[in-house]
């Protein structure tokens, strides 16, 4: 009993444990992609709920700007930006002094004129004589600002560093990656778990061994056998189609082995019962096969889908490296080398990669819960 | 309507001879009930019929057309199975509706014959739900409305009972007979049920082993069994089986002795049978007597009674063995009381030493 109670609190602790390593990292990459990118260089990613000190440096307007009212001359203005929700603290006229006056203490300059600020970021300067200066004076400040956030991340990822292109590229690449093999499969799968010929248990325990043949093995060969095939149609070395087949055939036995598993695993009745109903195979398949196989196509659409979009060495291989047909994590591994240094870049782009998965999952997850056969069969 | 003739027909399972050399005539109209223990062969001869389950040797015919080679749509025949095996993700309707649509019949004929067949079975308020969303009962219904829809010649049981909770069973035991008398259409059901096949049958056939055990109506099986199997399954309790042998036998007089204590006077036995050779009687519990004098009389002690209200049963000890006797409801008889068990010849069984009954 108390071991029982021990053995839950340690499962759970781990358990939590793995939802955090899991979850911190990819809720930190959100955050940060949103951060402004000066910020994101100087601190991480958990500061940005706090309110920060920021010293910053503003000049004031110049002599054109003076207003004079009874006989004496004034300068007015405001040195934070519009609904920057900072807040000025204090304030110096001097680099080496840059804290030396509270807000709405006054600053007495040498020239006996007297610059006052307000906690808004608004300043008074007045003085006896008319102002001359050209350029303003500066004025340094320590304020507290706000947690800020920004979407010209994205819009700077998006739309100027290509990756919303490589974002579509990859679609492009992984929609018909997924399809393909999927429909492909669904009938390998039916026809190895539910019609009977010559050698079918031999080719499945076929698919099963290539299951274990590294992709990596038959890459380049593979590539040179499509071009030479490509080469009799005139079809480029380097394109979408190739990358499809290319992973079609690789997804071919995971999938068809996880549908047929699947689809074997119906009741054997159910499926008698339709062929004495007079149902041929194509009926059972389209009207009972596919209805019923709706949870296990999407956990294969998941698993296949992810494994394209994650896939990096295909895309190299098979496409080319040009901004029409870049796919995301090449691009992504592009910018690593060419703008290793711009932190919200990274961030940014691997956030974009990261929203389909995201996306996937959730959307589908409810048909990861079996339980459709319920009803089919006692129990 | 149409008649099922099964000729000779052999099946194997790998090394494994299920059904050996079969021969079957079933007549049309008929209700027809293979029963027997489990892996006797009774499904896979249901399957075969079916067309689900190839032939191994023999012919079967529907009709007096051969069917071998035909598919089960081509049978003209329907399937009930013992787990219903619905479509979960269609409606009942849908359900029903199946073989109809597949068939390309019109939209009205669907309806009048999915309406009709639910009205006899009284599911006309559950046509739009799914099968998750029905008790048992109720979907085995649907399976046996899915059965109807399509008119067919032949109906085809697997235990479509045996999903069923005790009560529920009894209630759809009446049902299918009263199905069989509104549709007239030739029904082979299989059961391991004894009960089943007694109250469903017009004719009951026992497979043991893959063979035919016997053939024939549950009276005639249940008066006259061929062998001890038929005559231990058919019928419940179960028929007593005592050890015995010939006395004597001459002119059709045969005594056999009756557990050292009496003996009984058989005709049936054959006159080349010799004395001393051993034999078995089998005598079902309710053709014996309590404390009354009958032909041969032998007592033993009861040791357990069990009371069901109509009647009750008492095993007797019979060298370790039960013997078990029926008797009226409201006995005295109380656990370790010596009782007086009366046998009469007529209604004694007699079996040789292969189990084949001298008739």
């Amino acid at each position: 009993m108390n071991k029982n109670i021990l053995t839950k609190i340690i499962i759970n602790l781990l358990l939590l444990l793995f939802v955090v390593v899991w979850v911190l990292p990819t809720f930190g990459l959100f955050v940060s992609s949103f951060r402004d990118k000066d910020l994101l260089a100087t601190s991480g990613w958990w500061t940005t709920f706090n309110t920060n000190e920021v010293n910053e440096i503003y000049r004031t307007k110049t002599f054109e700007d003076q207003i004079e009212e009874n006989g004496k001359f004034f300068i007015k203005g405001n040195l934070l930006v519009k609904n920057s929700g900072k807040k000025v603290i204090s304030y110096g006229i001097t680099s080496k002094e840059m804290n030396k006056y509270k807000i709405n203490e006054k600053a007495i300059l040498k020239n006996k004129s007297e610059i006052e600020i307000s906690e808004n970021g608004e300043y008074v300067w007045k003085s006896d004589e008319p102002f001359k200066h050209e350029r303003g004076k500066r004025i340094f400040i320590t304020a507290l600002s706000p947690p800020k956030f920004t979407l010209d991340n994205y819009k700077e990822v998006l739309f100027k560093e290509g990756i919303g292109q490589a974002f579509l590229n990859t679609l492009t690449v992984a929609i018909p990656s997924t399809i393909i093999p999927l429909i492909i499969c669904s009938f390998f799968a039916y026809a190895l778990s539910w019609m009977k010929f010559w050698g079918r248990d031999t080719l499945f325990a076929l698919i099963v061994a290539s299951l274990v043949v590294p992709l990596q093995m038959c890459l380049i060969p593979l590539l040179s056998i499509y071009n030479d095939v490509g080469a009799l149609f005139n079809i480029g070395a380097k394109s979408y189609p190739g990358v499809w087949m290319a992973h079609t055939g690789f997804g071919l036995a995971s999938t068809t082995f996880l549908l047929r598993n699947f689809i074997k695993s119906l009741p054997n009745e159910m499926i008698e019962a339709a062929r004495v109903d007079g149902a041929t195979h194509y009926d059972i398949f389209l009207r009972i096969i596919i209805p019923l196989s709706v949870p296990a196509f999407a956990s294969v659409f998941i698993l296949q889908f992810l494994w394209v979009w994650n896939d990096l060495l295909v895309g190299l291989i098979f496409l080319d490296q040009v901004p029409s047909e870049i796919i995301l994590t090449a691009k992504l591994r592009e910018l690593l080398g060419s703008r290793g240094e711009n932190w919200e870049i990274l961030t940014t782009g691997a956030f974009v990669s990261m929203t389909v998965p995201l996306f996937i999952f959730f959307a589908l997850q409810r048909y990861f819960i079996r339980g459709l056969v319920a009803g089919s069969v006692k129990g | 309507m149409s008649n099922i003739s099964i000729n000779k027909i052999n099946k194997f399972f790998g090394n494994v001879h299920v059904i050996k050399d079969v021969s079957l005539d079933i007549k049309s109209e008929s209700f027809t009930v293979l029963v027997g223990p489990s892996g006797c062969g009774k499904s896979t001869m249901l399957r075969m019929i079916a067309g689900l389950e190839e032939i191994n040797s023999g012919s079967i015919s529907i009709d007096d057309q051969i069917v071998n080679n035909l598919p089960p749509k081509e049978r003209n025949i329907a399937m009930v199975f013992q787990s219903y095996a619905l479509y979960p993700h269609m409606t009942v309707f849908d359900n029903m509706a199946f073989g109809l649509k597949l068939e390309k019949r019109s939209k009205e004929e669907i309806n009048e014959r999915v309406n009709e067949a639910a009205k006899i079975l009284q599911i006309e308020n559950f046509l739009q739900r799914k099968p998750k969303q029905l008790s048992g009962g109720q979907r085995q219904r649907v399976a046996i409305g899915r059965a109807i829809t399509r008119k067919p010649k032949v109906f085809l049981f697997d235990e479509p009972l045996s999903n069923l909770d005790a009560a529920l069973r009894v209630q759809m035991r009446v049902e299918l007979a009263k199905l069989h008398d509104q549709l007239n259409a030739t029904m082979i059901y299989v059961t391991h049920d004894q009960t089943e096949a007694m109250t469903l049958a017009d004719d009951i056939v026992v497979l043991d082993q893959g063979i035919v055990s016997q053939k024939g109506s549950p009276m005639d099986l249940y008066n006259f069994p061929n062998n001890i199997f038929v005559g231990g399954f058919i019928g419940s309790p179960k028929m007593n089986f005592i050890d015995s042998k010939i006395l004597s036998n001459n002119n059709n007089n045969t005594e056999v002795d009756l557990m050292g204590s009496a003996k009984i006077n058989i005709s049936k036995i054959s006159k080349t049978s010799s004395v001393g050779e051993s034999i078995k009687i089998g005598v079902r519990p309710e053709h014996l007597t309590i404390n009354q004098n009958a032909e041969a009389n032998w007592e033993g002690k009861v040791f357990v009674v069990e009371k069901l209200g109509s009647g009750t049963f008492l095993y007797i000890d019979k060298d370790g063995e039960p013997l078990v006797v029926q008797t009226e409801g409201d006995t005295d008889i109380k656990v370790g009381d010596k009782v007086k068990v009366g046998f009469n010849s007529a209604r004694c069984h007699i079996f040789d030493k292969e189990g084949k009954a001298f008739n």
